[in-house]
């Protein structure tokens, strides 16, 4: 499959991917690791006249801790992400999406700025991300912007992004004793998007009452979403099988899965439920280790 | 508008004006004549066209040429040394890891970065391992111990190779 035909740039510094930008307007994409956008546009479901390719910029491949926030820049690798010893250490539910996202070749290309600005709610960094209630840094001509997860996805492949944004980086606070994180999700094989996917991202003290919980869901919304309900019939109560069973209940009730060839609506609302008992109870356990 | 490349391509540089749709495998295969590359899916799943870009196993048929300007590459016609087969090929060859051989170019190329990160793997971080790459004939038992015996010998050897 031969994509349409496109004129390329390359600039090398985010002040020249604006101008590029600004100068070719809706007729430009901005590429990265470009595992979304190329089978896109070897479907032609995509011709942009103009690629700038971003992807050079120096300076946005990184994953580190500063000042209680954990930061990753936008280039990073999802397996850069899957070898770090910090996320190993540290941040586990990171090297569990990573893990199930495409597969070890594309993982090798894919960028995890690259996953969230797609803007799909297929992808698995949205429920991610939810559940850890990230912060994303985007900069622009206009200067740099800081976009609270939840209100970065605005609808279908459409975030608060704008036409010459470029995400740069993805900012989460810090983990701390008591925290423990988790995602899982169920795929047909290797590389399909998730049927339901699940992140869980916990806080709990010693006597494991909920201080703190963010749980997202992948592929069983139009949008990436947070299941508010679930999470603050946990907050601020000792966690219990009951308690978790009941938020696994919400989860499947509030999402809105459709049927395609992954499933019907009642079997991901019912396999959504189950994922997210176990995920919570995951996440429980690695909250509990740290402390 | 055509934009000129130069690339890397197991140890040889090659310069050329390409049009920036031209994707990497169709580079390899027509341009430079390398067709042990392989074109399958063509949608980034099968893995046949799996190549390494400065040592990482990636899908030739999901990067444009222009992307790779500058890169080293590695593709199976690199893999051999001094008119002797890599441990992998000469494993592939002893334990059967192949039947049509469609999937091994992608196959071994995938095993290369595999081992680079687990020199030392179970049976399951194998399997793991090459899910980027499908095999329609083996069931890919044998290319499984072909990995892992191949595994043996690169633990015990250095091995020389362009990847």
């Amino acid at each position: 499959m031969i994509p349409a035909s496109f004129d390329y740039h390359c600039p090398s510094t985010l002040q020249e991917a604006f101008t590029l930008s600004q100068e070719f307007g809706e007729d430009a994409k901005y590429l990265s690791g470009g595992h979304s956008l190329i089978p896109m546009m070897k479907l032609r479901f995509s011709e942009p006249a103009h690629i700038i390719d971003i992807s050079r910029i120096q300076g946005l491949k990184y994953i580190k801790e500063e000042d209680g926030i954990l930061k990753i820049g936008a280039f990073t690798t999802e397996a850069d992400l899957e070898f770090s010893d910090l996320c190993n250490d540290k941040y586990p539910i990171l090297v569990d999406v990573s893990k199930l996202i495409g597969d070890p070749s594309v993982r090798n290309k894919a960028t995890v700025g690259g996953n969230l600005a797609h803007g799909d709610a297929a992808n698995d960094h949205p429920a991610v991300m939810l559940a850890l209630k990230a912060n994303i840094v985007a900069e622009g001509p206009g200067g740099t912007r800081n976009i609270p997860i939840a209100e970065f996805f605005r609808g279908l492949f459409e975030t608060a992004l704008g036409q010459n944004d470029i995400l740069t980086e993805i900012q989460i606070p810090a983990t701390k004793a008591g925290n423990g994180g988790a995602y899982n999700k169920i795929e047909r094989k290797v590389g399909d998007y998730a049927t339901s996917g699940v992140a869980v991202n916990l806080t709990v003290d010693t006597s494991d009452t909920v201080v703190d919980i963010g749980i997202g869901l992948t592929n069983v919304n139009p949008v990436p979403m947070r299941v508010s309900r679930a999470e603050e019939a946990l907050k601020g109560n000792k966690l219990t099988q009951e308690l978790i069973e009941k938020a696994g209940k919400i989860a499947g009730e509030d999402c809105s899965p459709t049927a395609d060839l992954r499933g019907s609506e009642d079997y991901k609302r019912s396999i959504t439920k189950e994922l997210t008992i176990r995920t919570i109870n995951k996440a429980w356990e690695r909250a509990k280790a740290s402390l | 508008m055509k934009k000129e490349v130069t690339i890397n391509v197991n140890g040889t540089s090659y310069t050329e004006e390409v049009e920036p749709r031209l994707l990497l495998v169709h580079f390899i295969r027509e341009n430079l004549e390398l067709t042990g590359t392989h074109i399958g899916c063509d949608t980034s799943h099968c893995g046949a066209c799996t190549i390494l870009l400065n040592g990482d196993s990636v899908k030739s048929c999901t990067i444009f040429t222009v992307q790779a300007d500058g890169a080293e590459i590695a593709t199976v016609e690199g893999m051999m040394q001094d008119g002797k087969y890599h441990p992998l090929q000469e494993s592939f060859k002893e334990y059967h890891g192949l039947q049509c051989g469609f999937c091994t170019p992608g196959m071994l190329m995938r095993a290369i970065d595999f081992l680079k990160h687990n020199p030392d793997p179970t049976e399951e971080e194998i399997r793991w391992g090459i899910s980027s790459n499908l095999c329609r004939c083996t069931g890919y038992n044998n290319i499984v111990i072909a990995i892992e015996k191949a595994a043996e010998k690169m633990r015990e050897v250095e091995v020389e190779t362009v990847a």
